[in-house]
């Protein structure tokens, strides 16, 4: 049994159902996160599952008993708002202490679980300091020290991050998972950047408009996009309109825009005659002079338009000539090689015919 | 580097140029004042009232300073006690407002925004009619419940008058709290009351300490409502200060009077902030 069951659940404000018909369940221990773009009702499913509002339809389940009709402050589920939401007259420690307090623990296990906790979030020597007085990757701390000291059998996240720079950021999603990991609790984080929800998650839940798109591991929600939607939300990908022309046992053969014919994986939705889109990520994607001769099946002309050097990468345009935009990832591993080719240069880009993926409407 | 010192050149300008008209206006009509009033205090009243010309004492006496008005004031009880129950029905004026203005400034505070202007505006609204007519209202509802001339009708008009000034601070402190303070307490396992009692109610403090100042204080001076509601053992050191400069016109009495009135508002004062303090109360 799942540590928490989500059944069919449905959330109406007015005429807008911002979360619509949402089933899944969330294993014990795991990291689940859910991720969408803004306005898909990320905040508002957790805000059932921690009991500020009620389903219109459906069951939540915890431990396999249904949460309806008990009220937030009665769930063994705590949450880390995005504003953090410490108080403000009280210090570090007294935040820290007050689930604990609440549940009415004893005072020596209280101050106890509260150096701990400090300890475990490195803030063993801000006890006595107010809220205002920290930096925003320290109230972050605190409001994670906060949701954890009690052991809940689970712990909400609503966009922890999103306050935070890059570089911290990076730093607290380290952290997040090395803590994850050493408490044991299970997490259900929101947010809607779509690398952080790959690099922290065991299990993602893609949501748009209220409804699951498409849940998974990340690696198979970066490598097997179930649609146009969740592939385009997930990295950047190269997205074109196709058709196809012949649904073989091991592959496909699709007539794709601004290409041509193009070999694809097999899919299980395609058969001929099906419009949809082909989908390949760029770093699938081979660059090289127009010059060396064809070594795999999807090979296409065309010329660099534009490029992007990002550092450690070189993102590369090239326009076939059949009008296509491809994007095409060049690592710059190699030492002082900032870039291999100059914009108008004729290159040819071409992929293995097992990379890629037809999607369906 | 001569931009940055060009700015705060430019800022200290500023400064002194929006501080200092009201700076000059407290000390042209406060400070100095209470100066004069602190030298009053220690001078004659002139032979028919108000203050002894400077070049003169009392009749047939040394002109100069004297300690005579505080050797009274100290010298009889009357006037210690005549403090101590007016700081009695400050204190408990306070209070009694404190309780009854905390729910309606949190349901101010609580009702949609829209709403709460109005809902101010009915707050402020008796400050629209005569004063003195509204405490003679309360002559009439006094009268036949057998409560006229006595110590609790001087505080509930105390109370009625200073209702609204309670409320007011009450409600622009309460409506700043952010709400999501309270879900997060109550996420955290908190239940209503201790929501109340964690966070609402200490993060009010402040509120809580301006608007029983601004009750307080006020009372100590009123002397309309004891005069028409109260009995007369119900004088406060309004009335004493009043009587000193309108009805015995003996004004360095009077400066003494409020002199020792002030001395002992600052020492409340003082004292409340050092409770506050070590009571870990931030304001
Ligand atoms: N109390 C409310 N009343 C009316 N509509 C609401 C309410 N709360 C949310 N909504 C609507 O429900 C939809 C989902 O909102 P929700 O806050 O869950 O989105 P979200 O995924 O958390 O977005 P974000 O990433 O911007 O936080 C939105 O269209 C929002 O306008
Ligand atoms: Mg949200």
């Amino acid at each position: 049994m799942a540590l928490l069951e989500i059944r069919n659940v449905t959330r109406r404000y007015g005429d807008l159902a911002a979360v619509c018909d949402v089933s899944l369940d969330v294993e014990q221990g795991e990291f689940f996160t859910l991720l969408g773009p803004s306005g898909c009702g990320k905040t508002t499913l957790l805000r059932m599952i921690a009991g500020f509002e009620a389903p219109d339809a459906g069951r939540i389940l915890l431990d396999g008993k249904d949460l309806a009709g008990t009220p937030p402050e009665q769930r063994p589920v705590h949450t880390v708002f995005q504003s953090y939401a410490l108080f403000p007259h009280m210090t570090v420690a007294q935040n820290i202490a007050f689930p604990l307090r609440m549940a009415g623990r004893p005072t020596e296990e209280i101050s106890r679980r509260v150096g701990e906790t400090l300890e475990l979030v490195h803030l063993g020597d801000k006890a006595h300091q107010y809220p205002h007085e920290l930096s925003g990757g320290q109230k972050q701390r605190v409001a994670l020290a906060r949701g954890l000291v009690n052991r809940p059998r689970l712990l909400l996240l609503d966009e922890p991050l999103g306050a935070l720079d890059a570089k911290l950021r990076e730093e607290m999603q380290l952290e997040l998972i090395k803590l994850q990991k050493e408490v044991g609790v299970t997490f259900v984080f929101v947010t809607h950047a779509q690398a952080e929800a790959l690099a922290l998650s065991h299990r993602i839940a893609v949501l748009r408009d209220g409804r699951v798109e498409q849940m998974d591991e990340p690696s198979r929600i970066y490598g097997f996009p179930k649609n146009r939607f969740v592939a385009d939300f997930i990295g950047s990908i190269n997205l074109l309109d196709a058709e196809v022309i012949e649904a073989a046992s091991g592959h496909l053969r699709l007539s794709v825009a601004g290409l041509g014919e193009v070999i694809a994986p097999h899919a299980a939705a395609a058969g001929a005659g099906l419009r949809g889109a082909f989908a390949i990520r760029p770093e699938q994607v081979r660059i090289s002079p127009h010059t060396e001769a064809p070594q795999l099946k999807n090979h296409f002309t065309g010329r660099v338009s534009s490029f992007l050097y990002i550092g450690d990468v070189t993102t590369y345009i090239v326009e076939t000539a059949g009008g296509a935009r491809i994007e095409a990832l060049l690592p710059n591993s190699a030492p002082g090689r900032a870039q291999f080719f100059e914009t108008g240069d004729a290159v040819a880009v071409s992929w293995r015919h097992d990379a890629g993926a037809w999607l369906g409407e | 580097m001569s931009d940055e010192a060009h700015t705060t050149a430019a800022s200290r300008l500023t400064r002194r140029l929006v501080s200092g008209p009201p700076f000059l206006f407290l000390l042209v009509f406060f400070v100095l004042p209470g100066l004069i009033m602190v030298a009053a205090s220690f001078r004659y009243p002139g032979e028919f009232g108000g203050l002894a010309p400077l070049s003169a004492g009392r009749p047939g006496e040394e002109a100069g300073l004297t300690i005579e008005n505080y050797r009274v004031f100290f010298g009889d009880w009357i006037y210690a006690e005549i403090f101590a129950k007016s700081f009695g029905v400050a204190a408990l004026t306070a209070l009694i407002c404190l309780v009854m203005a905390y729910p309606v400034a949190l349901a101010i505070a609580r009702s949609p925004r829209q709403r709460r202007d109005f809902l101010t505006l009915l707050v402020i609204l008796p400050f629209a009619s005569n004063f003195l007519v509204r405490i003679y209202a309360w002559m009439i509802i006094l009268g036949p419940l057998d409560l006229l001339f006595s110590r609790t009708a001087v505080v509930i008009g105390m109370v009625y008058v200073h209702l609204p000034f309670m409320i007011l601070p009450l409600y622009t402190n309460l409506e700043k709290h952010d709400p999501v303070l309270l879900d997060a307490a109550q996420d955290l396992g908190a239940g209503a009351w201790q929501r109340f009692w964690r966070v609402t109610f200490p993060l009010s403090l402040p509120g809580i300490f301006a608007g029983s100042a601004l009750v307080f204080i006020p009372v100590l001076g009123m002397f309309a409502i004891p005069e028409i509601l109260g009995g007369k053992d119900d004088w406060l050191v309004g009335n004493l200060i009043k009587e000193s400069f309108l009805g015995t016109r003996d004004w360095p009495f009077g400066s003494m009077l409020s002199i020792m009135l002030t001395l002992a508002v600052l020492a409340v004062a003082g004292f409340s902030a050092w409770l506050a303090r070590r009571g870990g109360g931030r304001a």
